[in-house]
């Protein structure tokens, strides 16, 4: 299940090159972050800001690059290249969907960080 | 050596990929400073000096872009090596930063082996940048240094108003005869390095030494408002210097040494002449060959600073001169009116 989650040859690859100690820090600190992103895309889509929410998007798309949450990933850039939708609705349902992706990820990197 | 630890900074609005960075930064044995957008980042690099600049592109406040054009104009920051760090989509932004004059772009996540040999290219390329900037600083004046490094190096020159000041030790061939080699290398020493104050202080760039003479240009490579009014005063603050290095002359029972100074001001040709391989920054036409001429005739008229008559009009009253009348100078075919600085004592 954790394997179609985050893709355990980036996070290895993390470890190897980095540090395994610091990678459970690094984690954290995405943790403590992501919330905020997801935050700041959902008050974006509210206040109609494009780039804010282009920003938002994007920032989530790197870091879940950088763990190997690649279907998080795919979900945030696809925000991110599409901008805000003209029917607000469509994103509201988006961002549900990646909030969920986010709540997998999140837990499989907990796992992977106690593991 | 480029090996050396080098001052990386890291800017990027993103927490997670400013620790990833710096820990990759720091583990290849350098030291990486942090900045959360593009304005502080630039903040930092106006105050400190940075070897080398890791960029994201996509920021609030100020985008990697906007900190792109801002150090390309400026002289103090445009030699910076600058490495894009974006996950940004499409080739156009990656374009956009090397037109910008960004070193290099690595895509995020960046791969630490390929971060690790951008960062060691980079820092090569500035060693060797810096080592050809400490020579053109060292053989010429740093005035003009910057013009070569905005205006680039051509040979010819523009037209400009400037004034235009020779000098050089009175007697100084009798006073090299009287004492040891080393004496005179050491007493031109410190002869120099007084003149050179002086002249630097009133905006004033020498541009030429030879033996004891120097030439001195005022309003050229840079424009100067009050160029004659500065040559002048450089002038007194020359023969000001020279009295009180002559007081701790004569303290260790040295004789005193006397300079005469030619001021002369109009239209110059100034540029670079010479070949290719060689030149130099220099000024010609009338007005330097006047300012020469004043300069030898301050033995005759045994006044210490001489000056022309468009010397004098741009001084007004400003400073005091004594009328020597219409004098034929070599070289010139007509009398010229020339005029000699009061400097409160006899010359």
């Amino acid at each position: 299940m954790h394997e179609s989650v985050i893709d355990k040859a980036v996070y290895v690859e993390l470890q190897e090159t980095t540090g395994a100690e610091f990678v459970d820090e690094l984690v954290d600190t995405f943790l403590e972050e992501a919330t905020g992103m997801l935050a700041e895309l959902r008050s974006a889509r509210a206040d109609n800001h494009a780039d804010r929410f282009r920003r938002a998007a994007h920032s989530l798309k790197t870091n879940s690059n950088t763990f190997g949450a690649m279907r998080l990933a795919a979900l945030a850039r696809e925000l991110e290249l599409k901008g805000l939708d003209a029917e607000s609705a469509r994103d509201t349902a988006a961002i549900a969907a990646l909030e969920v992706e986010y709540k997998r990820a999140a837990a499989a990197l907990k796992d992977l960080r106690h593991g | 050596m480029a090996d050396a630890a080098a001052r990386v900074l890291i800017v990027d609005d993103n927490k997670v990929n400013r620790l990833l960075l710096s820990r990759n930064v720091q583990m290849q044995g350098h030291r990486a400073e942090l900045a959360e957008n593009g304005r502080a980042a630039l903040e930092m690099l106006r105050r400190e000096p940075f070897d080398l600049l890791l960029l994201d592109i996509e920021m609030p406040e100020m985008d990697g872009f906007a900190v792109l054009e801002q150090l390309k104009a400026d002289p103090q920051l445009r030699d910076l090596p600058v490495i894009v760090t974006s996950s940004m989509e499409g080739l156009d932004s990656i374009v956009r930063c090397i037109e910008l004059g960004a070193e290099d772009y690595l895509h995020k996540p960046v791969n630490p082996v390929l971060l690790k040999a951008r960062i060691g290219a980079s820092l090569e390329k500035k060693h060797l940048r810096d080592q050809q900037k400490e020579l053109v600083r060292r053989f010429a004046t740093s005035e003009v240094a910057q013009d070569l490094q905005q205006s680039g190096f051509a040979l010819g020159g523009k037209r400009v108003h400037a004034s235009v000041m020779f000098s050089d030790i009175r007697g100084f061939t009798a006073l090299v005869e009287s004492q040891s080699p080393e004496e005179t290398i050491e007493l031109l020493n410190s002869y120099y390095t007084l003149m050179f104050d002086a002249i630097r202080s009133h905006g004033g760039v020498v541009n030429q030494m030879v033996g004891d003479g120097l030439m001195a240009l005022f309003g050229a490579p840079l424009p100067l408002d009050d160029c004659a009014g500065s040559a002048v005063a450089a002038a007194l603050e020359m023969i000001e210097l020279i009295e009180q290095f002559n007081l701790e002359r004569a303290a260790t029972r040295k004789p005193a040494i006397r300079i005469g100074i030619g001021i002369a001001t109009g239209d110059v040709v100034a540029g670079y002449t010479g070949t290719q391989q060689r030149a130099t920054y220099t000024c010609i036409g009338d007005t330097v060959n006047l300012a020469a001429r004043l300069e030898e005739h301050t033995k005759v008229a045994r006044r210490a600073i001489l000056i022309d008559t468009e010397t004098k009009r741009a001084l007004a009253d400003r400073v005091r001169v004594e009328t020597l009348g219409a004098v034929p100078l070599k070289g010139k075919s007509a009398a010229v009116e020339i005029f000699a600085v009061d400097i409160g004592r006899s010359g």
